[in-house]
């Protein structure tokens, strides 16, 4: 008779002087019962504990300014650097690092419009008393600026070229003057013909960097082309846009604050319809910037909250907002793309984190291990109800969750009274625009 | 055979001297046979069910997405596969070398002397002759045992070193013992209530509202202990919390045996009319209600992965069940009525008549697809007047435990333990400081008593049902479905069965709208039949009419 029977020693298992102790694995699954019921379960703390741990909140950086911050900036060429301009005219450059005011000028006698940092380290605001070049980084503060240009009437914005040495500034009465600083001559207008109206804010292209878009208070989106030094589309939509910004890594995208309290989306190739529309704010939005992978937004509005988009979902990833935040009139991503900086009317500058519940520092292998398997978790079993619905919740104040539901009814009304007329009209044979192609208004070319 | 790294990443191109790019991936790939076999028994062994139809999918994305995971899962499972060859040990096994040599005629002595020492020492004998019989339960990393006597002794032990964890005389007749999650705590069903003990033997709980318990099973995952007593009440209590789950009264009398399904949770009751139940906390009403035995089923055990349950009966029956389609696979005969059945991780069946114990090999498996009649034991132990209590499977050994009226008895049963376990699982050589994280890690993923169904993959699947059905069925307001409707719906058939129906709502006493709904559907069928009898007597003519039927 052949016989074997079990034996296992403690000593194969640790080896003898060690106090380590092996862990074989058998993955058969009739060893491991209820394994999708635990990993559920596992799932399901994993995104608890990921909005336990959602603590945007950072810090405010100094004391802020005693008026509105109405104008802000980033470095691109550092990490630690903005600067922000108030509705008392002063401009402030701020250390995050330290979160204290490194560099401080009274730059202009009204609202700072407009800031932007040139690839030299050199900042240029604008406001109605002209444009003012400034050398932050080696003057002391309170000092005279390098250069002014008050040819031209009153500017609104700023934008600065991404690698050359050129800047493009919109003006009230319609027109773009962009400035060459290393010819220094008289600037190259360009406008769309016979366009008076005040342009509200312009922006330089990232990739295709001789192309400028800007927006105007007429409700329409222009862009120009630098090297015909023509323009190039116009398109109206419904409502004014109080902001355009471009992605930094794709050329043909960019992003529309409006004031109808949407984000669009568009592809320069097809202005016959919104790329995307990102719905959420309850109020105008003031300002909207692509994170430095152009894969995520950030806008703030007048509603006094900030949301973060992802570029490709309609609705907002998360809501930012503080007891004490007023109408946010800037936000914008350090370029880590790890925090966010807001601007509000109460004159503070806000430092979140980008992702409410990650926290920086050194982590150790197993920690970091351990937040993967978490983000794996939920992932996986984001469909489902329970998950989904503690992933999305979020607590908003209660003044913009009223907003929130009268928006949502009078949009329902409105909706209604167009299906109404529709079944009862020759409409009815119309097609069905989508809400897409309804943003559009018109085009010239 | 020759094997190859799926999960590699795409190589780049090679380059032709011609400039022409050789394709690396193609579309059509040729499969060799070994690699095809390789894969099904992969698929076979880790799998997770069947693989969803990518073609069918209309959505680009949602296809990409789905192909994607269908590409990892299959990866995994060939992974799962490749990494066997790491497992360590091979089960043990008994297997005669001539033709003339039988597996049962085996003694305990002469595995003893044919095994290494320290294997040996692993069958052993417990003199407890006054307190008997003894109940004996294994913790589920096997190392620990508890015995507890008919007559209030309960012991604990490390029984492979042979020491004695904690000993009590607790003076009353004790019905079931069981280990809660670890070897810490244990569950005593004495005379009247259930306590809960520490491994010190300190009394931490008594449990008031489980009263005259005959029978315990612990749920690990879910932490619930469930207790059935005599009033056939089974109850489900959260050892974590302390909360009672669920009280669900069987119904059917006091019941006989209870036995777990590993597998799903499910608890499968023997009663005394040879019915089998299988019980959810989520239900009143039992899932699955079977008819196993004529007489009182014994005692009942069911594998581990939850195919197979094995019942034993008072007719002297020991039925094989498949209980995924509740059907009889075989069944056998025992001399007496077992008193007690138990499967090891392995399928070895124990079976304990009498004061005999029987160990059968292959009653069921999931490699045959046609279950065949099993025709002699695998091994047989007593017949020395030791009248059998319970017979319990120490997991990850090749050793069974025997309670029985003179104490308790250790026999090294070859072949029958899981050979490699998973530290991560259970770990029946973890030290102190495993098997505290392991605790705190298993309350972490605690399940919820509601996850307890027969299929417990439910979780994570998602609801088909229609969104319109869905609101239906949350709008409490909704108006019933219509009387006319439901009657027609209950009385659906031949209308022989409306008829029944109808008359027997007749008779109830409570007047309502259904009830008068009935009976204008009954004047209502009556008058048609009026009709139609009259119509045939028309038919007939007057000689003949007296031979219409009235149907």
């Amino acid at each position: 008779m052949k016989i074997k029977a079990l034996s296992r020693s403690i000593s194969a298992q640790q080896a003898p002087g060690s106090d380590v102790q092996r862990a074989p694995r058998n993955l058969a699954p009739e060893i491991h019962p209820f394994e999708r019921a635990r990993e559920y379960q596992r799932a399901l703390n994993a995104v608890k504990l990921e909005r336990m741990f959602a603590k945007p909140f950072l810090t405010q950086l100094g004391t802020g300014h005693v008026q509105g911050v109405y104008s802000m900036c980033k470095n691109r060429s550092s990490l630690s650097t903005v600067a922000s301009g108030s509705g008392d005219g002063i401009i402030k450059v701020w250390d995050l690092t330290s979160r204290e005011e490194s560099w401080r000028t009274s730059a202009h006698q009204n609202i700072v419009k407009g800031l932007a940092f040139s690839n030299d380290n050199k900042l240029l605001s604008c406001g109605t008393d002209g444009i003012k070049l400034w050398d932050p980084y080696n003057s002391p503060k309170d000092s005279t600026p390098l250069a002014t240009w008050q040819e031209g009437g009153p500017y609104t914005s700023l934008s600065f070229h991404r690698t050359g040495n050129s800047f493009a500034a919109s003006s009230g009465a319609g027109c773009i003057s962009v400035w060459d600083l290393e010819h220094s001559t008289a600037p190259q207008r360009i406008q769309w013909p016979n366009f008076t109206d005040t342009i509200t804010d312009v922006c330089f292209n990232q990739v295709e960097t001789s192309v400028i878009g800007a927006v105007a208070a007429d409700r329409s989106i222009m862009l120009f082309d630098l090297r015909t030094n023509t323009p190039v589309i116009r398109t109206l939509l419904k409502f004014a846009s109080n902001r355009i910004v471009f992605n930094p890594m794709e050329a043909m995208n960019m992003a529309a604050a409006s004031e109808d309290h949407n984000i669009y989306m568009f592809d320069a190739r097809n202005f016959d319809k919104a790329q995307n529309i990102h719905k959420g704010h309850v109020a105008a939005v003031m300002d909207v910037e692509y994170s430095p992978t152009g894969e995520e937004l950030v806008s703030g509005s007048y509603d006094r909250t900030i949301r973060i988009w992802r570029r490709d979902q309609g609705q907002s990833r998360d809501i930012y907002h503080t007891k004490r935040m007023q109408r946010v009139f800037r936000t914008c991503w350090t370029m880590d793309s790890k925090y966010l900086l807001s601007g509000s009317d109460d004159g503070n500058i806000r430092l979140w984190r980008a992702n409410a519940s990650e926290r920086s520092g050194v982590k150790s292998a197993r920690q970091r291990q351990a937040l993967e398997y978490n983000q794996a978790l939920t992932e996986r079993f984001a469909h489902l109800p329970e998950i989904k619905r503690i992933r999305r919740h979020r607590h908003v104040p209660k003044v913009v969750k009223k907003a929130g539901e009268i928006k949502r009814e009078e949009l329902g009304a409105i909706k209604r009274r167009d299906e109404n007329e529709r079944k009862h009209t020759t409409k009815q044979f119309d097609k069905r625009r989508s809400e897409r192609e309804k943003a559009i208004l018109a085009k010239e070319q | 055979m020759e094997t190859t790294d799926i999960a590699a990443a795409p190589q780049p191109r090679v380059k032709h001297d011609n400039g022409a790019l050789a394709i690396t991936d193609t579309r059509t790939k040729f499969t060799s046979r070994v690699e095809v076999r390789r894969q099904k028994e992969a698929q076979r062994a880790y799998g997770r069910g069947r693989q969803i139809d990518v073609k069918g999918v209309k959505d680009k994305k949602l296809r990409r997405n789905l192909t994607n995971l269908e590409d990892k899962y299959k990866i995994a499972t060939l992974k799962a596969k490749e990494a066997e060859i790491l497992l360590e040990n091979s089960s043990g096994f008994l297997e005669p070398e001539t033709e003339l040599e039988r597996t049962y005629k085996v003694r305990q002595d002469e595995i003893q002397q044919d095994v290494s020492i320290d294997v040996a020492q692993k069958g052993f004998e417990l003199k407890l002759e006054n307190l008997g019989p003894y109940v004996c339960e294994y913790s589920r990393t096997g190392r620990d045992l508890l015995l507890a006597g008919r007559k209030g002794h309960v012991a604990t032990m490390d029984w492979r070193d042979g020491k004695l964890g904690c000993e009590l005389q607790l003076g009353e007749t004790i019905r079931d013992a069981r280990w809660l999650h670890n070897n810490q705590y244990f569950a005593v069903a004495q005379k009247k209530y259930v306590y809960i003990y520490d491994a010190n033997g300190v009394e931490l709980h008594c449990l008031r509202k489980h009263v005259e318990v005959t029978h315990m099973e612990f749920l690990p995952y879910h932490f619930l202990l469930a207790t059935l007593g005599i009033g056939g009440q089974l109850k489900y209590q959260d050892t974590s919390t302390g909360q009672l789950v669920a009280e669900l009264p069987t119904k059917l009398g006091t019941p006989v045996s209870l036995a777990q399904n590993h597998f799903n949770g499910v608890l499968h009751v023997g009663h005394q009319n040879g019915t089998v139940t299988l019980w959810s906390p989520n239900s009143g009403d039992p899932l699955v209600k079977l008819l196993a035995h004529r007489g009182p089923v014994r005692d009942l055990a069911v594998d581990r992965e939850g195919r197979y349950m094995v019942t034993a009966g008072q007719d002297n029956k020991m039925a094989v069940w498949d209980i995924r389609m509740f059907k009889e696979v075989n069944s056998y005969f025992t001399r007496s009525p077992a008193s007690s059945v138990a499967i090891s991780d392995t399928g070895l069946t124990a079976v304990g008549w009498g004061t005999r114990t029987t160990v059968w090999k292959g009653l069921f498996s999931k490699e045959r697809p046609v279950q065949e009649k099993v025709q002699s034991p695998y091994m047989t132990w007593g017949g020395e007047g030791k009248a059998i209590e319970r017979v319990r499977w120490c997991p990850f050994e090749d050793v069974l435990g025997l309670g029985h009226t003179e104490g308790f008895s250790s026999i090294i049963i070859p072949g029958a333990g899981e050979a490699n376990f998973d530290a991560l699982e259970v770990n029946p050589l973890e030290n102190k400081k495993q098997r505290q994280e392991g605790e705190v890690k298993a309350l972490l993923n605690k399940l919820k008593p509601e996850m307890i169904a027969l299929d417990p993959n439910f979780i994570g699947k998602l609801d088909l049902r229609s969104d319109e059905q869905k609101r239906a069925e949350r709008d409490l307001d909704a108006p019933a479905a219509g009387i006319a409707e439901e009657i027609r719906n209950r009385a659906r058939g031949k209308n022989g069965v409306l008829k029944k129906y109808l008359r027997k709502q007749q008779k109830k006493n409570i007047i309502d709208e259904k009830r008068l709904k009935v009976e204008e559907m009954y004047k209502h069928q009556q008058e048609k039949k009026g009709e139609k009898l009259k119509d045939k007597v028309a038919e007939l003519g007057p000689a003949l009419a007296r031979f219409a039927k009235k149907d």
